[in-house]
């Protein structure tokens, strides 16, 4: 185990009665980086978030969080590992019947104690800080667009300050300039509030914008994991495809690189 | 130093002390979202009651600080016109000072949510807005009978409009399957008037005329409102929980767009099934409560059922057989369109859909029981 890896995932199985998703996957999350995680549809992207969020038991293998053991640990410390923990899931997850406020209110109510009104203006500034105009505060999830639910979501995630980061899909669903918007939010927010952060996207621009390194999963294992411009030497037919086929060849073409 | 550790965070602390002009705010401990709360108060005062050029604040002894810490701190020098300016700042700290320019320059202050309002004026409003409510919700749903009367109609003329499949399968949803509990029901409630009859007519010397008490009580009312009521309470928000659910995930737009109409599709065949299977459950109840009647008159007043039938077929008129079958097919066509109205009301989020589901379930219970008043009069006017 390396010793600036944040979260370790060592010889994880996963499977679906017969059908095995993951078999002796290993996979580092280095402090302060961005990794992002690609893969095939059905290789087990979301399931290993799953997995390391502890939503999803493994079959298999374990899961460190700074060396600890996550199954290892007590009721007292999964709650304070969870509260360094922001998720921002593939369709948001907003609950429906709270405003985007109260949305972002409700981590705060359940971890902190503090004042109404200070809970009140700290949910205010992350909602500036996830990048929505105040006005946005007080609707519903419902009256939002996809990209503001996206920045809701954000907020909500990024109420307790947590260290690590967990996109899923994060752009999945915008129009080009929205992501890109997104991916540049995210990238300052992970300099300035110094984020690790692990993004699953099939977003090529979003990996050469702001990926320090990718892991590829294919194979029921991560087959590599690299700074995107040594992955594309990969040998790995499926690596070869995935960032060599025309929309692969579009987007390095758009990054001059 | 940024974040948290699996270890417990120093509890955050604030002296304030007065340097010549200057008001010296001194933070020490870690200075997160879990620790600042007890602080708030402090450095609130600092702001209100102090000169925002003559706030100093000594990072020196600070600890860890994340987001939440940089904006309580930087909240304090906010009415400054210099916010983030050297002379605020004493003793150094590795991201404290970047970290709350960072916060600062992201923060837009949210609009403050508007007081809710108490008083006679605010009730008398609500009860308008809810009399308002109450006409156009009967507006809307009697607009919604003529939509699905005309699509009925056109269906008639166009027979091959009407969708077969799905109004069997509601008749059998709305139907057969609500056949048991609607019987069991109705069985009790007559067993019930019987034991009452008993208690009562047996003290008078008339035991005899418990078959014409559960006849009358059974065939009358109690038959078709328990029909009526377990719609309402098992089809209708059924209904809307369906067409909700699947306005929601937006497949009524889709069939829309692919030249469906939602009426022929979703609304009209359950309204059939409807109409059609609430008279056979109104039967069926009326023989579930007059056996349920039999049963307590024979065990509990030795009225045998050889002559409760007899008396029955002597003493009890047709008519009150006929009122009752009446009344069935008004009330499940009444629930029916209820239940798909107040589905294709619910919105895009699941509360607008709990919302409609609760709403459907007592409408359609208010306007049995509201017609089931108005059917009594009439008959009595008519002397049926």
């Amino acid at each position: 185990m390396t010793q600036d890896a944040l979260i370790s995932v060592r010889g994880l199985r996963t499977a679906f009665g017969p059908h095995v998703i993951h078999e002796n996957l290993d996979l580092d999350i280095r402090r302060g980086e961005i990794l992002g995680l690609v893969g095939g549809s059905g290789t087990g992207k979301t399931v290993l978030l799953n997995t390391i969020l502890g939503l999803k038991q493994p079959d298999g293998g374990d899961v460190f969080f700074e060396g600890h053991r996550y199954g290892g640990l007590s009721r007292a410390d999964r709650h304070r590992v969870n509260s360094r923990w922001g998720v921002l899931f593939q369709n948001g997850a907003l609950f429906t019947s709270l405003t985007v406020r109260e949305n972002v209110m409700a981590p705060l109510r359940e971890h902190v104690s503090m004042p109404q009104e200070l809970m009140e203006e700290i949910a205010g500034m992350k909602i500036g800080l996830a990048g929505l105009s105040p006005e946005a505060a007080d609707r519903y999830p419902s009256e939002l667009s996809g990209g503001m639910r996206k920045r809701a979501a954000l907020a909500r995630a990024l109420a307790l300050d947590p260290d690590i980061l967990f996109l899923d899909e994060p752009t999945a669903g915008l129009d080009p300039i929205g992501a890109a918007a997104f991916d540049s939010l995210i990238l300052e927010l992970s300099q300035a509030l110094g984020l690790t952060v692990l993004m699953i996207t099939h977003d090529l621009d979003s990996l050469h914008a702001i990926c320090d390194r990718v892991a590829v999963l294919a194979d029921k294992k991560v087959e590599a994991v690299a700074p995107l411009e040594a992955l594309m030497r990969n040998p790995h037919p499926w690596i070869q495809e995935y960032f060599h086929g025309p929309r692969g060849r579009a987007a390095t073409a758009g990054q001059g690189g | 130093m940024r974040g948290k550790a699996l270890e417990a965070v120093d509890s955050a602390g604030v002296v304030v002390r007065q340097d010549g002009a200057k008001t010296v705010v001194e933070l020490f401990g870690d200075w997160t979202v879990e620790t600042i709360g007890a602080s708030d108060g402090a450095l609130r005062r600092v702001e209100e009651t102090t000169a925002p050029g003559d706030i100093v604040i000594d990072l020196t002894r600070l600890g860890r600080i994340d987001t939440a810490g940089a904006f309580i701190i930087g909240r304090v020098t906010r009415r400054c016109g210099e916010p983030d300016g050297d002379f605020h700042f004493i003793g150094d700290h590795p991201t404290a000072r970047r970290l709350i320019e960072e916060v600062r320059a992201r923060t837009t202050v949210c609009a403050d949510e508007p007081p809710s309002t108490f008083g006679f004026g605010k009730a008398l409003g609500r009860i308008g807005a809810g009399l308002e409510a109450m006409f156009s919700e009967i507006l809307d749903t009697l607009g919604f009978l003529g939509r699905t009367m005309m699509t009925g109609f056109s269906s008639l003329f166009v027979p091959s409009r009407l969708r077969l499949t799905p109004t069997i399968w509601a008749m059998e949803e709305v139907g057969v399957n609500a056949m048991p509990i609607i019987a069991t029901l109705s069985f009790f409630i007559g067993a019930v008037v019987a034991y009452m009859g008993a208690n009562l007519l047996q003290g008078l010397g008339f035991s005899v005329f418990t078959v014409e008490l559960v006849g009358i009580a059974v065939l009358r009312e109690f038959g078709v409102l328990i029909t009526a009521i377990m719609l309402a309470g098992r089809s209708d928000s059924a209904f809307t929980a369906q067409i909700g659910a699947m306005k929601m995930q937006q497949e009524v737009d889709a069939m829309r767009v692919l030249g469906l109409d939602p009426f022929e599709v979703l609304v009209l065949p359950r309204v059939i099934a409807c109409t059609l299977m609430a008279p056979l459950l109104t039967f069926g109840a009326m023989i579930a409560g007059i056996f349920g009647g039999m049963l307590v008159a024979w065990s509990a007043q030795d009225i045998s059922p050889s002559l409760f039938i007899t008396r029955f077929h002597e003493q009890l008129d047709w008519s009150h057989f006929l009122v009752g079958m009446s009344k069935a097919p008004v009330f499940g066509l009444v629930v029916a369109i209820i239940g798909c109205r107040q589905g294709m009301q619910v919105g895009g989020d699941v509360e607008s859909l709990g919302r409609r589901v609760t709403a459907s379930v007592v409408q359609s219970i208010f306007a049995v029981i509201v017609l089931e008043a108005l059917f009594a009069m009439l008959y009595l006017e008519l002397g049926i």
